[in-house]
């Protein structure tokens, strides 16, 4: 008990790798064994970041922000080690990916081929999708941020809609693209420095007069351009405009739980990379550039919407709405960046209100984009269309579908209760004192959030019914509506008292950079 | 007196391979076992070296020598050092995996197993070699079965040319860089072929800058460098699946380590005057490999053109004159040989059953041939460079090299692996995903010998991806002895 204790993050971390193992030599063919042995084998990381949880002091050391901390000799003689922390930034975002999981594979119940590749494939996402929220070294970072992109691939590809193949070759080669400036930047500052651990760098490389190089470039430029390869890679994942486009495909064709925990966990990849590696290792070039990141930002939130509204897709509309809702989580670090090295107590005030709002962001966009990509996906495996104009009046034979979806939406647009309401404001009212035009501009795109949710809603469940679907559609079921039921009651939650999350990411931001 | 095992790992399939041909023709099974239990005794020999080199000694270990024509200062001189005991081992692996993919050989199992023994035993003399006399003659001894293995077994249509030009073109190779090895034992006045004495036997610059771009040009040729490229796709696609997996497996590599330990550890000046040349080179290398590569509809050149790219980044790695370029390189070597080897063997067995090689004629292959769909994904995650696997593991030192040496290298090679990860995607759908043909509705799965290729091959590959320290401490020990004779040059 104490080794799994001083261990705990690597438990989280390969738990679901070691039952993928096992799971290899169970042969295909018993269905069950490989259901309910990935779904109880995902509870043990859930579990375990709920002790992880428990024991995370609420009030660290500025001076040593990470917790858990493990560290050993993993590659030696290019000074990378196996260096994993959480602080209060990364813990909400494990415990999303720990929570989701588990969700997405009970989603995943209805899969009804290759179940035994669909389970491994899925568990060893999770790995790779936790080892970026817990890396302190930054090829360990890379190593986590690439491999999840193996599984994920061959997820939608293998079990993906019609244009799968497509969809995931386009996701692949678009983020590994996005991926080579952020390789090249890394090799380049751990060349410089001497090493890759974060918590070095982090004190090196912002201060670093000359490069070990020969390239002939003032240092300043070679900054900006390794400032830009952090940006873009993480850009494409959030997705940011103008690198959205891969997302609307891979979302819509990738099947249900895969789009989960796309939408749910791996956009918050890009996120995250914003928060933990730009803003501390880039601050100067963060603050000289913050106002092109707000841009862009504004111009995701009301193009996302835009887009949303103009979809009849439904699965599309969904996925439209990600751009719109991470728009609010970049435009937030923008604003952060901006007011680098201020010490006036209003304007720091204004910085932890918009970074605690873009990191409950995040763990609220995490739960409303899982949940309602699960909802498109029991409603199309039901009717077989995702076609809004197809639907219409469900609400009257679908009645618990129909109040489920209503509140998944609302958390989703930001009504005032509901979890999306608090981050949103919170990223709005910190944001506004600093860029007051693009918090101003990002209300519009907030209307137009509203719009497409109650399009959709319209679309779907009220006006006339459409004949052909009575007594065609069944409800939803228990076990869909238990895959609902935590996000639904986190939603509520965060809605009412978000203080029990807020209050430590608040802690972390305060020292962020 | 110690056991001499660089000697009996030599002449173990040496002797086998003289025996076999001794053996009657028709006594298959003896034929096949013999084979074998060469390749397990030089695979267990390979392992227990690997696992008692004293790392933290360093230098070159195990050592024999005989003096053999003491008048020309000509000795059997052996030995072996970080870098080049992976690839002993590599050998090791190599040959076993080729004997047991090439079990239902029909035509002369006899000849084509007795020459395959003769290649392996080529390629790990070369690997061990100290003496440059006996460098250059066990890198001889594999033209004749390399050649007759080709035309004789390989494929119908394209063997007699890609025979014919592999030789040709290795053979202008070889006579560069014998013309540069006489140079450098009568530049060096010592009248000895040993090259721990050469090391040290302080050539002027010029007469390095001279002779270096003959023993490291002849040498490389052997190792894909562009533009002297296209034998190795031509030759390797010709050759049958266990010569297709040496060539590009292991004596891709004999080129590439021949011309570090003869051309830049010999003279390390002329490789520091030359290195701009062969940083340029190998970067043509990398990227057009991979776009000639990526237009392939041969699924064994898309195989051979891969080839050509990795092993611009092992070239690469060698002309940065670096510390992690070198250490990259070194892994590269052993992860592009297990890679490559994996995927000939899983070519030959798809051609096999399918008896086709067109990628449009091809498909849905994971529904036949399970095993087979894995190992080339593990195989094709490798090419790419993803993290976990080996190939990460050897390219992110290569680019730290570059970044040292030369950071628009690095910029311009990283291409490489994006165009790699389309093409390794794009086969990986067309060959075992998307629709199975009817005509490839009656093909049977994979035997249990491919399957052990491909699982213990597979394992190596994601072990050292997973844990660098099981090779690299090696490699860097092995490095060191360079950085030193660079340092002192």
């Amino acid at each position: 008990m104490e080794f799994i204790e001083n261990h705990l993050l690597t438990f989280i971390l390969f738990t679901p790798t070691v039952a993928a193992l096992v799971l290899l030599f169970i042969p295909g063919k018993y269905i069950k064994a490989f259901r309910w042995g990935a779904l109880a084998a995902s509870l043990i990381p859930f579990v375990l970041t709920l002790i992880a949880w428990a024991q995370f002091n609420p009030d660290p050391n500025p001076a040593a922000p990470f917790q858990f901390v493990e560290q050993s000799a993993w590659y030696a003689a290019i000074n990378a080690s196996y260096h994993l922390g959480i602080d209060g930034i990364s813990l909400p975002m494990v415990l999303l990916t720990t929570l989701l999981t588990p969700l997405a594979l009970l989603a995943s119940f209805s899969i009804k081929e290759r179940i035994k590749p669909y389970m491994i494939l899925f568990l060893l996402l999770e790995t790779g999708m936790l080892g970026v929220f817990m890396a302190l070294d930054l090829i360990l970072f890379f190593v986590f941020w690439e491999i999840g992109l193996v599984p994920m691939y061959f997820l939608i590809a293998q079990w993906g809609g019609s244009n799968r193949n497509y969809a995931a070759l386009k996701f692949v080669l678009y983020t590994m693209g996005g991926s080579l400036g952020l390789l090249l930047a890394i090799q380049l500052m751990g060349v410089s420095v001497g090493s890759f651990d974060l918590i070095t760098l982090t004190e090196k490389w912002p201060t670093l007069q000359s490069l070990a190089v020969p390239i002939g470039i003032p240092i300043e430029t070679v900054k900006n351009i390794a400032f830009w390869a952090f940006v873009i890679a993480f850009a494409i994942k959030v997705p940011v405009w103008p690198f959205h486009t891969w997302l609307p495909d891979a979302h819509t064709e990738a099947p249900t739980a895969g789009s989960m925990i796309l939408a749910g966990v791996m956009l918050k990849l890009g996120a995250y990379g914003f928060l933990r590696l730009v803003l501390p290792l880039f601050p100067a070039e963060a603050q000289r550039f913050a106002w092109v990141l707000a841009a862009l930002a504004v111009a995701a939130i009301i193009f996302g919407a835009l887009g949303a509204l103009a979809q009849n897709d439904f699965k599309r509309l969904v996925a439209y709405s990600s751009i719109n809702h991470m728009g609010f989580v970049v435009l937030a670090v923008a604003a952060a960046a901006a007011t680098w090295n201020t010490t006036a107590a209003n304007t720091l005030l204004d910085k932890n209100l918009a970074l605690s709002g873009a990191v409950l962001q995040m763990f609220n966009h995490g739960l409303s984009a899982a949940g309602m990509f699960f909802l498109v996906g029991v409603i199309y495996e039901r009717s077989h269309t995702r076609n809004l104009n197809e639907m219409g009046g469900l609400y009257a034979i679908l009645p618990v579908y129909g109040t489920v979806l209503i509140f998944t939406a609302m958390a989703s647009l930001g009504l005032p209760g509901l979890g999306g309401f608090v981050s949103e404001f919170l990223v709005v009212r910190g944001v506004w004192p600093i860029f007051t035009v693009a918090a101003a501009l990002s209300m519009i795109g907030l209307f137009f959030t509203g719009a497409y949710i109650l399009k959709a809603l319209k679309l779907v469940l009220h006006g006339p019914l459409n004949t052909r679907w009575e007594g065609h559609l069944t409800d939803i079921n228990l076990r869909e509506l238990v895959v609902m039921a935590p996000l639904m009651v986190l939603m509520l939650l965060i809605g009412v008292w978000p203080a029990w999350l807020l209050d430590m990411i608040n802690q972390a931001v305060a020292f962020l950079f | 007196m110690q056991f001499p095992i660089l000697s009996v790992l030599i002449f173990t399939p040496l002797a086998a391979a003289l025996i076999l041909l001794l053996l009657p023709e028709d006594k298959k099974n003896w034929i096949k076992g013999l084979a074998l239990a060469a390749g397990i005794i030089v695979l267990a020999l390979s392992i227990w070296l690997y696992a008692s080199y004293d790392i933290a000694a360093g230098g070159y270990q195990f050592q024999e020598r005989v003096d053999w024509l003491p008048a020309l200062g000509i000795s059997y001189f052996v030995g072996v050092d970080g870098i080049s005991l992976p690839l002993v081992f590599l050998s090791g692996l190599v040959i076993i995996s080729g004997v047991l993919v090439s079990w239902h050989v029909h035509d002369r199992p006899r000849e084509f197993f007795s020459f395959l023994m003769f290649l392996g035993a080529s390629v790990v003399g070369v690997f061990c070699s100290l003496d440059l006399f006996m460098l250059f003659f066990f890198f001889e001894l594999a033209v004749f079965p390399k050649y007759l293995m080709i035309v004789t077994w390989g494929s119908p249509k394209t063997r007699e040319y890609g025979g014919m030009k592999l030789t040709l073109y290795l053979f202008i190779g070889s006579m560069l860089a014998l013309i540069g090895a006489l140079a450098i034992y009568f530049g060096s006045g010592l009248h000895t072929f040993d090259m721990l004495a050469l090391e040290n036997a302080g050539f002027a610059v010029a007469f390095q800058r001279l002779w270096f771009p003959f023993v490291f040009l002849g040498f490389a040729i052997l190792g894909g460098i562009f533009p002297f490229h296209s034998w190795a796709p031509d030759g390797h696609v010709a050759a049958p699946t266990a010569v297709s997996m040496l060539l590009a497996g292991v004596e891709m590599k004999v080129g590439a380590f021949a011309a570090l330990r003869v051309g830049i550890m010999l003279l390390p000046e002329g490789a520091r005057q030359w290195a701009w040349l062969i940083l340029i080179l190998a970067t043509v290398n990398v990227v057009y490999g991979a776009f000639i590569a990526l237009i392939q509809t041969d699924f064994k050149y898309v195989i051979g053109f891969s080839s050509v790219s990795h092993m611009g980044l092992v070239l690469i790695g060698f002309a940065t004159l670096s510390r992690e370029g070198l250490i990259g390189a070194g892994m590269q070597m052993f992860s592009h040989g297990v890679m490559t080897a994996l995927f000939f063997s899983i070519v030959g067995m798809v051609y096999d059953r399918a008896h086709t090689r067109d990628i449009a004629k091809l498909g849905g292959l994971v529904r036949k041939m399970p095993w087979a769909a894995i190992g080339f994904i593990v195989g094709g995650l490798v090419s790419m460079g993803m993290p976990g696997f080996s190939g990460f593991v050897a390219e992110f030192p290569v680019f730290m090299g570059a970044w040292r040496a030369a950071p628009v290298v690095a910029v311009i090679a990283i291409l490489g692996i994006l165009i790699t990860a389309g093409y390794i995607f794009l086969v990986i759908r067309r060959v075992f995903f998307s629709e199975l043909p009817d005509e490839l509705a009656g093909v049977q799965d994979v035997t249990v010998r491919d399957k052990i290729v491909i699982g213990g091959l597979s394992l190596v590959m994601i072990g050292l991806g997973v844990f660098p320290s099981l090779m690299v401490p090696m490699i860097e020990s092995g490095v060191k002895t360079i950085l030193a004779i660079l340092g002192g040059a």
